[in-house]
Order: C-alpha cells, then structure tokens, then sequence
C-alpha cells in the first residue's frame, strides 16, 4: 500500500503548512478522507466518517486564516475515540447497546478545545466494547487491525485511535486509558502516545469507563505532536467535575531542554519479570540512551494492579448494572461476563482498594523525591496475534486479555503521567513501548525525555506500510 | 479470607442479591472472573493500612 507524503506529515508541519497558505486547510481534508477511505477497509480503524463536517470544518479554518487569525492546529486532521461526543453521531462507546441513544447534541469538551484551535475532526474511531478491553477486538465491529502487521491486534481500548494514527490516516488521534488504554495502542502500534496526569484533561462529553480512573490524552507519531496538542487540550472546564483545579503548563516552549538534569531510573522489581524479552530490551535500550543505570524497586506494584481491577471492575458495573439487568444478550460475550462478575463485589473490597490507592500514592511520591523519570515496559510483548486468547508469562499460563496492562495498570491507578514510546527492537518486525513515568502534574518532563530520544533516533513512529493481500 | 474462595457458591447467591439472569452458557466465565476477583481481593484484604489512610474523595460540595 502506497505511503503518500501526506500520510506522514505530522501535525506540527500540517499546521504550518496551512498557516503559511502554502496549502489549504480544506485540500489537507481532503486529502486525509482519500487515505481514510482508502485504508479504512483494511484497518477498520474508523466506526464513523464525518465528511462533510471535516470539510466544512476546514473550509471554516481557511477563512479564519484568511481573517488574519493565527491557530495552533491550523487544519490538522485527527479523529476521536467513539466514546467522544461528536455532535449529530451517536457516542457508540464501542458498543451496540448504545446504538439505540439519541445522538449527541454537543461536541465533547476536548473536541471543542481542538475545533477552536484549527482542527479537523474526521470521524469516530473503533473501540473495545464500554473500554473494558486491551485487545481492540470488538464482537459488534468487528476487529481493529495492526497497520504494522494486520494479522495482529492493535492493542486497546483506543484500538482505532492507535489504527488511525499508525496507518497514516491522520497524524492525531484522542484515546482514553483507564488502565493502559492509550498506551496498549500505542506501544502495539508502534506511537507516541500520552496518558496526562489523572484529572488534568476535561472528561466533559465523553462516555465514562471508571470514573475513579478515566483519563483522556492524544495519541501522534512525533512527541512535539502531543505536546502540541496537549497545550490545546488543557484548561479549566466546569462541566467536569472531577478535573482537579490545576493550573496549566507550557509542555512545547520546554520541549528542547533536554535531559541533562534529570534523575533518571528504571522501575525494578514487578516491572522486571512477567514479561518477554522484548519488553525489557526495549526497556534498557531506552535507558542505555539516557544514562540510566539506577534500579529502584517500586514496592507493592501487583498489590497497586489488584486494586485498580477491583475497582475497575466493580464500578464499571455499577454504571452498566442497568442494561446488564434488561438485555445481557446485547454485550459484547467477552466484556459481559466481566461486568456481570464486577457487578457482584463486595463494598469491603472495593473501599479497601481505594484506601490502597491512597497508600501507593504516598509511596510512589516518596519514590519521585529521588528521580524525576522511571521507566517501566508499556506492554509484556508485541502485538499478539488476533484472537489469542492465553499467554506465557514466567513459564506460567494466563489469559491474554488482562494480562496485555500488567505494566500499565500500576501506573494510572495512581494518575501519573506517562508518554509511551515507540521502540523498534534490531530486526523486530514490530514495535514495543516503554513508558516514560513523570511526577504527578509533570507532562512537560516525560514529553522531553520521549522527544529527546525521538531526536537521538533511539525511539520512532514511522508510518506503516500495510502490507495484506489486497494490495 | 477463611480457606478458598469459592466463587461458584457466591456467584450462585449474588446473582439473586443483585437481580442478574445469568445464562448457562454465561457462567462458567462469570464465574472465572469472579475467581479472579476473589484472588486479587486476596492480595488487597491481607495487606495491613493503618486506621488514617483514607479513600482520596473527589466530591466537592
């Protein structure tokens, strides 16, 4: 499958493209519904195609640039997880229940921020059933497929999120991740990808998984895309609640600075086993690249992994206790018989995982008293085949399904920020991510570490070039 | 918690407690999941906190 040179602009360059007139907002559009159109079939990274919306969106910017105004996003084309409220579609949330809603009468808070700066929304994206998935298989939609090897996963539950980006579709993408769902993708697909600090994003508009633990964040092919679009993204929202009264940071103005000053070390123990060689090459590949000899241990990581299944699984439920009751058959078989499990619970074990949640932040904050970045492996191996259904971890048999966030579950149950990056191992066929772990509020600092190695040519999201039989 | 957890019996009693119909062909995965839950409730319920660690609230009146 042809790689034309506007599958691999980036965002960074689309924009100044647009803003110096040298193409328009609404040729990039169309440029990017051709490749949509084209790719889509073999990926089925897309569940809706908002076309006329994305052209008349960037006929929009054209004026706007016209009337002399300066915009961040200047016709970048990017596309959503359906869980977004898209205005006129339905917020799917990867299910077919759903289907049935009315269909959003508002754009998502995050939409809105990104539509503001030049933006171009092109559509919807494939999902893991309610995200309660890490594989971006979807028995409604069928499977989302690897751009880098299509007989494997993507990787979920931002399976079209990490799809769309890796195919070339457009250069950025929104995902959510309340366990690993962002960085799964990103590290099966070969991205960056950047799940912020837990209640800095607005979640306004979009359909909640665990409200305790959903975070938003983009997913790019270069780390100065996400801090980019990170910029764009933040700001107080008052229709979101839970999002913590914070003021923002500046990440691109820092993304230059280098690493020079910082600690850095690599998470030991639990983050060392249960895992591939892949995973831990990629780990000390990367940390190799920045002078990272140090080990810390993080105590109590399985413990920090248990209890963020047990709420995950307890108030998913809750939220779903209603359609679980009314029509069972409707879910998808592979997350039904989890929320029906999660909606048995007892309230003794859920409140002492969150009392544990509050123990591991104290530990965690100790921790980072000492360094300033810990690496960790995003994922325990490459992209699975589809449809695998148990792996070998440490001579043991598990299932494969909950067992892809082993690495990533610790980490957001506590809210810290992490870039996922991209790793192509000497000779892999396919990429592996390693998190790059920050302070909690610190995005600015694990965006310079991925954009470093970016630049030192240690990490990299090169478009892929799809390779199926019809070609 | 007192020997094994035995998620079969419990399954069988919730499902009545919370008013979920639960399809033969269903339950033997409900009830794997259940298992699972039970075992990483295991490794919650066994790990001492002192009386002041407190759940983080989000509620803010």
């Amino acid at each position: 499958m042809t790689i034309t040179p506007h599958m691999t602009r980036t965002a960074t360059q689309t924009a100044a493209a647009v803003q110096s007139g040298a193409i328009s907002a609404e040729a990039v559009a169309t440029h990017a519904l051709a490749d949509i159109n084209r790719l889509n079939p073999i990926v089925n990274a897309y569940t809706d195609i908002t076309t006329e919306r994305a052209l008349t969106e960037a006929r929009a910017v054209d004026k706007r640039l016209a009337a002399g105004e300066t915009l961040p996003l200047a016709g970048v084309p990017y596309a959503v997880k359906n869980l977004f409220d898209i205005e006129s579609v339905v917020t799917r949330a990867g299910s077919k229940i759903n289907l049935s809603n009315q269909p959003a009468s508002a754009d998502a808070s995050l939409i809105q921020r990104l539509s503001q700066a030049g933006g171009v929304l092109t559509g919807g994206l494939h999902m893991g059933e309610y995200a309660y998935d890490f594989t971006g298989e979807n028995a409604h939609d069928g499977n989302c497929l690897n751009p880098h090897d299509t007989t494997r996963m993507t990787g979920g539950s931002s399976s079209g999120s990490g799809a769309a980006a890796a195919s070339g579709m457009v250069p950025i993408t929104l995902g959510s991740d309340t366990n690993g769902s962002i960085r799964v993708p990103s590290s099966f697909c070969g991205l960056f990808g950047l799940k912020p600090t837990f209640g800095r994003l607005s979640r306004a508009g979009s359909f909640p998984f665990v409200g305790d633990l959903d975070h938003l964040g983009p997913l790019a092919r270069t780390a100065e895309d996400l801090a980019l679009v990170f910029d764009v993204l933040q700001g107080h929202d008052p229709a979101d609640p839970a999002q913590a009264n914070r003021p923002g940071i500046a990440t691109k103005a820092t993304l230059s600075e280098g690493i020079e000053n910082l600690r850095i070390a690599v998470a030991g123990g639990y983050f060392r086993k249960s895992g591939q060689p892949e995973a831990f090459n990629a780990v000390d590949l990367v940390a190799a690249e920045l002078g990272a000899n140090r080990e810390i241990d993080i105590p109590e990581a399985a413990r920090a992994r248990a209890a963020a299944y047990i709420i995950t699984t307890a108030q998913s439920s809750a939220l779903h206790l209603g359609r679980l009751k009314k029509q069972p058959e409707n879910f998808d078989p592979d997350t039904r018989d989890r929320f029906l499990s999660g909606a048995m619970v007892p309230a003794v074990w859920v409140q002492q995982a969150q009392r544990f949640r509050t123990w591991f932040q104290h530990q965690m904050r100790d921790i980072f008293k000492d360094v300033d970045v810990l690496l960790a492996p995003t994922t325990p191996f490459h992209a699975l085949p589809s449809g695998t259904k148990t792996v070998v971890l440490d001579g043991v048999e598990l299932p494969a399904r909950p067992n892809i966030g082993l690495f990533t579950q610790p980490i957001s149950f506590i809210g810290l920020p992490v870039v996922s990056v991209p790793v192509w191992l000497e000779g892999a066929a396919l990429p592996i991510g390693v998190q790059v772990i920050a302070p909690a509020w610190r995005e600015d600092i694990a965006l310079r570490v991925a954009h470093h190695l970016q630049h030192s040519g240690a990490v990299s999201a090169p478009v892929a070039g799809i390779t199926t039989g019809i070609n | 918690m007192n020997g094994p957890f035995d998620a079969k019996a419990y399954v069988a009693h919730m499902e009545k407690v919370v008013d979920l119909k639960i399809r033969d062909e269903w339950r033997p995965t409900v009830e794997a999941n259940m298992a699972a839950t039970g075992k990483a409730a295991n490794l919650i319920m066994s790990f001492p906190l002192d009386d002041e660690v407190e759940a983080a609230p989000v509620f803010l009146p």
